[in-house]
């Protein structure tokens, strides 16, 4: 890209901007993987192709499915391709659009699913559980909700749950002589009894925007129950208009007027794990993330989470409000589609390699083995042999007991009404939009 | 690539047009080339995006045509003003600093001093890094919590510099123009050196001093340089893009977001391949008219009487 940009500058190119015009075009139209297209282009039998995401630890679990199904299945084998997260994301919505996917799209579900599956790219698989019940019911129920779109099933859930906790400091705590937070309530008056002691209340990566988003999600189903984000996600005429929306969204610019947040927070990002190392080393007091982050944290800072320093919780309930305590969010699951333009023979492959090989014990255990839960009932028992018995039976506990399990909104929502969505609440975060003028935004890209 | 072919077969044509009509055949010949890729990859594909500006298009299903809505959305949507006006807010303000300072330091280097020509070396360094690692290197130094300024301990440097809109505003300004100084204090160099000796050396027996030559013979002599440098800087700022999106993407709230970048979240984020369609022809047709206006400012036929007795 560098190149390309340099020689951009060096020439008086009087299209210049026409480049970028023409990058657009050049991406949209046929840009195509041409070095993985052959498992579902080509269509040689006995191949099925499968493309997920690099990075440690799922990378190496997602790999070495792949390869105990290979060696299970000498005559029918999957061909694997890895892509980084941001580039998978453009990558296979050109693939599919091209009629270049993989036999196996590895993605999130919610709303990104609904655009492949109204373009009619994966399979409908409601016929295919109705006849394997075994292959269904093994899995958590709630998983299934990301996948179903029109009361139709077009993926098979993978992987493990990670729902959204709110983890603490807990030498912090012990420092001020404060207890974690029962209530919002309790939440709000931490927040001046930290900062008076020269500490954060809590750590924000506010540049990555989904990260602010999981405030409000659990906000709106505290405050208003589950049902105010539900009719934004049926397309009800301004529903974020609602009184309780407005409630939750006060509240949030609330919590950023008190200085909850840690000073500076729109300018770091989670990606780079800053986020989590305010709550480490003793910057912030406690942070809203997801369950995946713990195993960051034994990473990055393993003698704090050795000493039993990280604490963490469900969120609070708010006071008078609305919703089901239990009721949480994040990611259900991971979800696993077929290719409708793969051929019959990859379909196959494709279908076994989700009856035989996806959560097999031995995969399941790698999951568990790295922190996680994976979206199989009765793992209780293994979790609790594990090295991190107590966080896992915490994890399987919030998700197993949750009455609600909502999907995290910027995957629930199609992509253009996500975009909008982090947008404003970038700008909400920053004070420059009212909760009312938040709403009416929002209310302009409903069903959208 | 489409860039890298356009300038080729204009300057085919001019070197045409310059020598003996009787060579111009195998000259236009060898123009063939790149007026292919030019074709190919430049005026297609912008075909096609003005095309799919007026269609409907998720970048996954089918195309359908939707006459003139992609347009009425985008000049209606209050965020192309906006976007608009960031991108000449940056264009302006990243020329204002860039050509003072590319003059000087140009000029400064222009000199034949070893110390200088080795100053020249360091100069250049920021040319070679690419955007990418620019951005997140800078990202990283002014991280509140973990970056300089934290590290040193020093008030001054630890503000919310991503955070704040005019800091991040003037951040995006500052690591463009460190990227891009260089490259044009290079161009500056060149036709510094390109300025008769002569010239100079007349100023000083009538006894002008070194900030008058400066003034006098210096400034005016680089007027085509300017030309070209300014033109280079403010097309070139149009499309600014990977520096942006790595640094603050677009943010905070929507303060850092040029019209790239909102073609870019539009296309490839909101999944709005019309709308990013039609934004992308109006970048292009600003592109056009700036760089038309910075050709009719230079005077074109004018250049050739710069030289002595100007």
């Amino acid at each position: 890209v560098e190149s390309m940009f340099t020689s951009r500058r060096n020439f008086l190119g009087l299209l210049a901007a026409g480049g970028a015009a023409a990058g657009l075009a050049a991406c949209g139209g046929n840009s195509g993987p041409k070095s993985s297209s052959g498992g579902a282009a080509g269509g040689s039998s006995g191949s099925a192709s499968y493309w997920y995401l690099t990075g440690a630890p799922g990378e190496g679990i997602r790999t070495d499915t792949v390869k105990r199904f290979n060696a299970a299945n000498p005559n029918t084998q999957i061909k694997a391709t890895t892509f980084q997260n941001d580039a998978y994301k453009t990558k296979i919505k050109t693939a599919i659009g091209a009629g270049q996917a993989p036999t196996i799209i590895w993605g999130w579900g919610g709303g990104g699913l609904k655009t492949f599956a109204d373009a009619g790219q994966v399979e409908d698989l409601t016929s295919w559980f109705a006849q394997n019940p075994a292959v269904k019911n093994r899995l958590f129920q709630s998983s299934f909700d990301a996948a179903t779109i029109n009361g139709k099933i077009y993926a098979m859930p993978a992987e493990t749950v990670q729902p959204i906790v709110l983890y603490y400091n807990k030498k912090l705590f012990d420092k001020v002589g404060a207890q974690p937070p029962q209530t919002w309530g309790d939440l709000m008056a931490l927040v001046p009894k930290f900062n008076s002691a020269g500490i954060a209340p809590f750590s924000l990566g506010g540049q990555s925007r989904w990260t602010n988003m999981m405030w409000l999600e659990f906000l709106f189903d505290r405050i208003g129950g589950g049902q105010v984000f539900q009719a934004v996600f049926n397309g009800e005429k301004n529903s974020w208009s609602n009184p309780d929306a407005i409630k939750a969204l006060t509240e949030m610019q609330n919590l950023i007027k008190a200085n909850g947040f840690i000073k500076g927070f729109s300018s770091i990002t989670a990606d780079s794990n800053a986020d989590q190392a305010l709550l480490y080393t003793g910057k912030a007091a406690m942070m809203l993330h997801g369950s995946w982050v713990y195993g960051s944290i034994g990473t990055l800072a393993a003698d704090f989470v050795k000493g039993g320093n990280l604490g963490y919780m469900s969120f609070p309930p708010v006071d008078g409000g609305k919703g089901d305590p239990t009721d949480t969010v994040g990611n259900p699951g991971q979800y696993l589609s077929i290719s409708s333009k793969a051929t019959a023979e990859q379909k196959d492959i494709a279908k076994k390699f989700f009856t035989t090989a996806v959560l097999s014990d031995a995969e399941s255990k790698e999951w568990i083995d790295t922190g996680s839960v994976p979206i199989v009932k009765g793992t209780d028992s293994v979790l609790a042999s594990s090295k991190d018995a107590e966080w896992l039976k915490f994890v399987y506990g919030v998700s197993s007991g949750a009455k609600q399990f909502a999907q995290s909104w910027d995957q629930a929502l199609s992509p253009t009404a996500a975009e909008t969505l982090l947008d404003n609440i970038a700008k909400l975060f920053q004070m420059s939009v009212s909760p009312q003028q938040f709403a009416t935004n929002m209310n302009q890209v409903i069903g959208k | 690539v489409s860039t890298t072919a356009a300038p080729a077969v204009m300057r085919g044509d001019t070197r045409a047009r310059g020598s003996s009509a009787g060579r111009s055949g195998p000259v236009a010949w060898m123009a063939l080339p790149a007026l292919g890729f030019f074709i190919a990859f430049g005026l297609v594909p912008l075909l096609g995006v003005f095309g799919l500006s007026f269609a409907q298009w998720d970048g996954i299903g089918a195309i359908h045509p939707a006459g003139f809505s992609s347009w009425r959305a985008v000049l209606k949507d209050p965020g192309l003003p906006h976007s608009l006006w960031v991108t000449f807010l940056v264009m302006f303000l990243s020329w204002a600093v860039q050509t003072p300072a590319s003059i000087l330091i140009g000029v400064f280097l222009a000199g034949r001093q070893r110390y200088r020509e080795i100053l020249a070396v360091l100069y250049f360094i920021p040319l070679l890094l690419s955007s990418a690692a620019i951005a997140i290197t800078y990202k990283a130094l002014l991280d509140p919590n973990f970056g300089l300024g934290a590290g040193l301990h020093i008030g001054l440097l630890t503000q919310d510099w991503l955070g704040k809109e005019k800091l991040a505003l003037g951040v995006v300004i500052f690591v463009v123009s460190w990227q891009f100084i260089p490259f044009h204090s290079l161009i500056y160099q060149g036709g510094v050196r390109q300025i008769p000796t002569s010239m100079y050396e007349a100023a000083e027996i009538d006894g002008a001093g070194r900030v008058r030559q400066f003034f006098s013979i210096t400034l005016p002599q680089l007027k085509n340089t300017i030309i070209t440098s300014s033109t280079l800087m403010t097309v070139g700022s149009l499309t600014f893009f990977d520096l942006i999106f790595v640094l603050t993407g677009g943010g905070p709230g929507d303060a850092t977001r040029v019209l790239a970048l909102d073609m870019y979240k539009l296309g490839f984020q909101a999944n709005l391949m019309g709308p990013a369609s039609a934004i992308a022809t109006i970048l292009v047709l600003v592109g056009l008219v700036l760089a038309l206006l910075l050709r009719r400012l230079g005077g074109g036929a004018a250049a050739g009487s710069q030289l002595e007795g100007a």
